[in-house]
């Protein structure tokens, strides 16, 4: 039982699947931007040549840093998000619960956004402070609205936080995005995806252009290599925790398997149209936008799955 | 080395050094990254953070006010880094070359590893330079 959990962890929906998968998505994400912009984009393994380089460069250490919260950051969001992609991947391929239920996923979530915020305020570098202070204002922004997200599911399948349990009902009775509310939860899903994966239009913390990169800026070598397979494996983990709670999870008999990928691309190409249709919004026009149009329509929401609509 | 050094030559991020240049090679760097050129179909990336560089472009002439925060810049850029020299004034001190504040010795403060000539480069130009880059680094 432990061999089994631990190759859970390593290999199949954990650290190894997620990781190669994550950087071939985030490959599609660069071509597909790329051919937006009438590019050709970058070739297949670009990723990965990436991620390599950056692991045998050099680390630099900022003299006046707290140094093992800056060495630590990313280390800890990347532990989080292993362990976050073993528990929605075991629940969606094996129907296993492994570590526990939805409240657990909420806060281990919250890990990565918190721990981009100590490791950006550890460098004393200005420009990564104020990347860390706009990383705080947007999760406020949006932390109230993924609540609702992940709080419609749990009511449309009668009161359980179980990964497995969720996934199951919608098994035997339908999908959550049948419903009204779910379509709701779902729209809501993905504009709250896109804010905590700081993506355009909400990619205020790490602005190219005025911060460059907000709180990575000091970071260099390995650290900033877990950077950025942090957030390549964040375009694994948090479509497939949509799909599950709200796409029916996944199906291993007949077309299963592709229909499973088939829905994982639409919320992937749905989240790179809105990338790269959408410019950079100030910092009060998100929380404008999350806590007066999208926090009432969630209490809607909310209230009509109590319904049972 | 030389499975990393093929690593490194399909990932070049590069950063953009302005040591008093005239404007007019940083116009053509940026016109690498139109769709014209597209350079990161190289995987060529232009990065705002010196930490995140693997090439510094350095476009302009090094003179004595600058050329410290050549060398700072220079130092905090993490290894293994390559410098490269855009139009002419690194390598010759183009029309600017009697100037009583140029730095004749400009090796001392960065060590310049390659030099692509032009007054501005044309942006094919320095694709070729990059690639010459890429031929060493690949052995």
């Amino acid at each position: 039982m432990k061999v089994e959990y631990l190759f859970y962890l390593l290999v199949f929906p954990g650290l190894l699947f997620t990781g190669v998968v994550g950087l071939l998505v985030g490959w599609v994400d660069r071509k597909v931007s790329a051919r937006f912009q009438y590019r050709v984009g970058p070739p297949l393994f670009q990723n990965f040549n990436d991620f390599f380089k950056l692991l045998g460069k050099e680390t630099m250490i900022v003299k006046q840093s707290v140094h093992w919260l800056f060495i630590a950051a990313p280390l800890v969001a990347f532990a989080a998000l292993v362990l976050l992609s073993t528990m929605i991947g075991s629940a969606l391929f094996y129907q296993q619960n492994i570590g526990g239920g939805l409240i657990v996923v909420m806060y281990l979530l919250m890990v990565s956004s918190v721990m981009i915020i100590l490791g950006g305020s550890s460098t004393g570098n200005v420009y990564s402070s104020i990347g860390a202070a706009r990383e705080i204002k947007l999760l406020l922004a949006d932390e109230l609205v993924f609540i609702f997200v992940c709080l419609i599911p749990i009511i449309k399948s009668g009161y359980q936080i179980d990964l497995v349990q969720i996934a199951g009902i919608q098994e035997s009775g339908g999908a959550f995005i049948r419903a009204t509310s779910g379509i709701i939860g779902f729209i809501l899903g993905i504009l709250c995806i896109q804010a905590k994966m700081t993506l355009p239009p909400f990619h205020i913390p790490e602005a190219e252009t005025e911060l460059v990169e907000g709180p990575l800026m000091e970071y260099s070598g390995p650290p900033l290599a877990f950077w950025k397979l942090n957030h390549f494996m964040m375009w694994v983990v948090y479509p497939f925790l949509l799909v599950l709670l709200y796409l029916g999870g996944f199906k291993s008999e007949g077309l299963g398997i592709l229909w499973f990928v088939l829905k994982y691309l639409a919320i992937v190409v749905v989240m790179i149209i809105i990338k790269n249709t959408n410019p950079r919004i100030r910092i009060d026009t998100a929380l404008h936008f999350f806590w007066k149009i999208l926090t009432p329509l969630g209490i809607i929401a909310l209230i009509l799955s109590v319904l049972g609509a | 080395m030389g499975w990393y050094n093929k690593r490194l030559a399909k990932s070049i991020w590069v950063f953009h050094v302005s040591a008093s240049p005239c404007n007019n090679c940083d116009i053509e760097i940026l016109d690498l990254l139109t769709p014209y050129y597209d350079i990161e179909r190289f995987g060529i990336k232009l990065v705002g953070s010196i930490r995140h560089a693997d090439v510094l472009l350095l476009s302009g002439i090094v003179n004595q006010k600058v050329g410290p925060m050549v060398q700072r810049i220079y130092q905090q850029a993490p290894k293994p880094v390559f410098v490269v020299g855009v139009g002419t004034c690194p390598s010759s001190g183009c029309c600017f070359n009697d100037s009583y504040n140029i730095s004749q010795n400009r090796e001392e403060f960065i060590p310049i590893d390659l030099y692509i000539p032009g007054c501005p480069p044309k942006p094919e130009a320095m694709i070729e330079g990059v690639v010459k880059l890429v031929e060493v680094l690949n052995g």
